[in-house]
């Protein structure tokens, strides 16, 4: 079994790989929630019985053949910090590191499978990898859920198909979302409207740790909100459909603002470098957003783009547990994190040179007006 | 069952647009099920788990699968409202995949058969009641028959399980 500070030491597939569309689309990843049959569900269930819970599934979950390089720990012998680390990973949810005895987590090592035991279901699994890619995180969490199926008897309804504690979960129990950076949108304003017609038509919209989380870093997650009466791969074309239609608006928007508001956007990416540059103390949320500017002025040519990764670890790495999982032991306090996190900042930005103002694109690109759906 | 209309602000206010909100468990099932709580002052409860129709209100979560039966007549409005349809049609799990297939083949065969009797074709009637037997007699996996015998339960109306259900809790 790997040790958790051996995992944390190396970042995660989904931030470090690459996958089709990935300067706009961070990462791709679906969740299934499962039950098992008749027995009460982790939120209702006494000790014993999430006890006996925990290791029947886990012991499951270990013997996958996609499991063998895996780290499996209950919640109650993870440290608060170590926990908080998976929370920014996004491999655990923000509840599930809430819990404590009766609660478990078995990751791969690759960070891209992940299984909650005893969150608000008795399993939730998750697939992450980078880019667009939910067809094939939906096939890698599929594989193991029917792998699973064959040592686990899952709660199943003939007409509300897989039973979960909450209403809103039942039928494939799956979310599948996409977290996009959309700083483009941000700065033309039209973020919000985007926002309406995704939720208008039964998709989500939400920042960066999911339900009811700010956005920070220009950065939104958008999942399907409805998980009955339709099939996973329908609710999977559905969200793919309109993740390309943002997609192509978030590119509209920065062509729009090249031709139209060079100057602000040059000013926002040099002002980003600067303080990035120079400051000394910085909150995690200030430095997310300077840092989307960044990101956007890699996207558009002004960095070299072997400085991507380096940007890209710096969203995860600036997040208060990551700042503190070298030192263990002494937690630090709000003012000593901003100062700490400054330093990493400008450490990391010294390798990368300024921004080339002359390498921005100013020829007009063929921009096609779609209208909203 | 009872039908809300909200206005769009209205909607906002209640946490319509949040499902997993208490607010929208209070507003749906709440209204629905007023009359049936004050029949039983104690609530509806689980005969599995133990859990009431109040723990749900107030948590806006179930305590065992069997809840989705128990509180059925309260919960179906509720899922109308929340999702896009009321029948699963995704991934069934392998083992009742095979049972599944024959509930449904058998429910459809008898329904052409009910057809063909009003109509008095009695001749395409006894090939569907044949058929139907055949169906019915062949061997399933024990888990298959099992489970195939669960879901057809699942298919009784659900007025005919509530009903029994909480008298025997009265008692």
């Amino acid at each position: 079994m790997m040790k958790l500070s051996r995992i944390i030491a190396n970042t995660g597939e989904w931030l470090s790989g690459s996958g089709p569309h990935d300067q706009i689309v961070v990462s791709s990843r679906v969740r299934l929630a499962r039950n098992l049959r008749g027995k009460p569900f982790p939120g209702w269930a006494k000790k014993v019985e999430r006890v006996a819970v925990l290791e029947e599934i886990r012991d499951a979950v270990v013997q996958l053949p996609e499991m063998k390089e895996s780290f499996s720990e209950k919640l109650e012998d993870l440290s608060p910090l170590e926990k908080q680390v998976l929370v920014e990973r996004h491999l655990i949810s923000r509840e599930h590191a809430a819990k404590g005895a009766g609660s478990a987590v078995v990751m791969n090592t690759a960070q891209t499978l992940s299984f909650m035991i005893n969150e608000e279901d008795h399993l939730r699994m998750q697939a992450i990898r980078a880019g667009l890619q939910l067809d094939e995180v939906f096939a890698m969490i599929t594989q193991a859920d029917s792998e699973l199926e064959e040592s686990l008897d899952f709660a199943f309804h003939s007409d509300l198909g897989y039973l979960t504690a909450c209403p809103t979960n039942v039928g494939t129990g799956m979310r599948a979302s996409a977290m996009l950076h959309l700083p483009g949108l941000v700065m033309s304003e039209q973020v919000n409207k985007i926002v309406n017609s995704v939720n208008k038509i039964g998709l989500a919209v939400r920042g960066l740790h999911g339900e009811g989380s700010e956005a920070m870093g220009n950065l939104f997650q958008v999942s399907n909100q409805t998980t009955l009466g339709e099939a996973e791969e329908e609710i999977i074309g559905r969200l793919n459909k309109v993740i390309f239609q943002i997609l192509e608006h978030e590119q509209n928007a920065r062509q729009i603002l090249l031709q139209q508001r060079a100057e602000t956007l040059l000013d926002q990416i040099g002002r980003a470098y600067g303080i990035l540059c120079h400051a000394h103390s910085i909150t995690s949320k200030e430095a997310l957003n300077l840092l989307s500017f960044i990101k956007m002025g890699v996207d558009l040519g002004l960095f070299p783009s072997p400085n991507r990764l380096q940007i890209d670890e710096l969203f995860i790495e600036t997040q208060p547990a990551h700042l503190q999982k070298g030192l263990q032991a002494t937690k630090l306090g709000a003012e000593e994190r901003d100062s700490l996190r400054a330093a990493l900042i400008r450490a990391k930005l010294k390798m990368m040179p300024e921004p080339e103002i002359g390498k921005i694109p100013t020829t007009p690109t063929t921009t096609t007006t779609s209208e909203e759906s | 069952m009872q039908k809300v209309n909200l206005c769009e602000s209205c909607s906002k206010e209640k946490g319509v647009n949040d499902p997993t909100g208490f607010a929208l468990a209070d507003l749906l099932l709440g209204l629905g099920a007023a009359q049936e709580i004050d029949k039983n002052p104690a609530g509806l409860r689980c005969p599995v788990c133990g859990f009431s129709q109040n723990d749900f209100k107030k948590t806006g979560r179930l305590g065992c699968s069997t809840c989705y039966d128990a509180f059925a007549e309260g919960l179906s409005g509720m899922l109308k409202n929340m999702h896009r349809g009321v029948m699963h049609v995704g991934k069934v799990p392998a083992r009742l995949a095979q049972a599944r297939q024959k509930i449904q083949e058998i429910s459809s065969l008898t329904a052409s058969l009910e057809k063909a009797i009003s109509a008095e074709n009695f001749e395409e009637a006894a090939a569907l009641r044949d058929k139907i037997r055949l169906l019915e007699s062949l061997p399933t996996e024990e888990t298959a028959t099992e489970s195939a015998a669960a879901a057809q339960i699942d298919l009784i109306p659900q007025e005919s399980l509530s009903v029994p259900s909480s008298k025997s809790l009265q008692e």
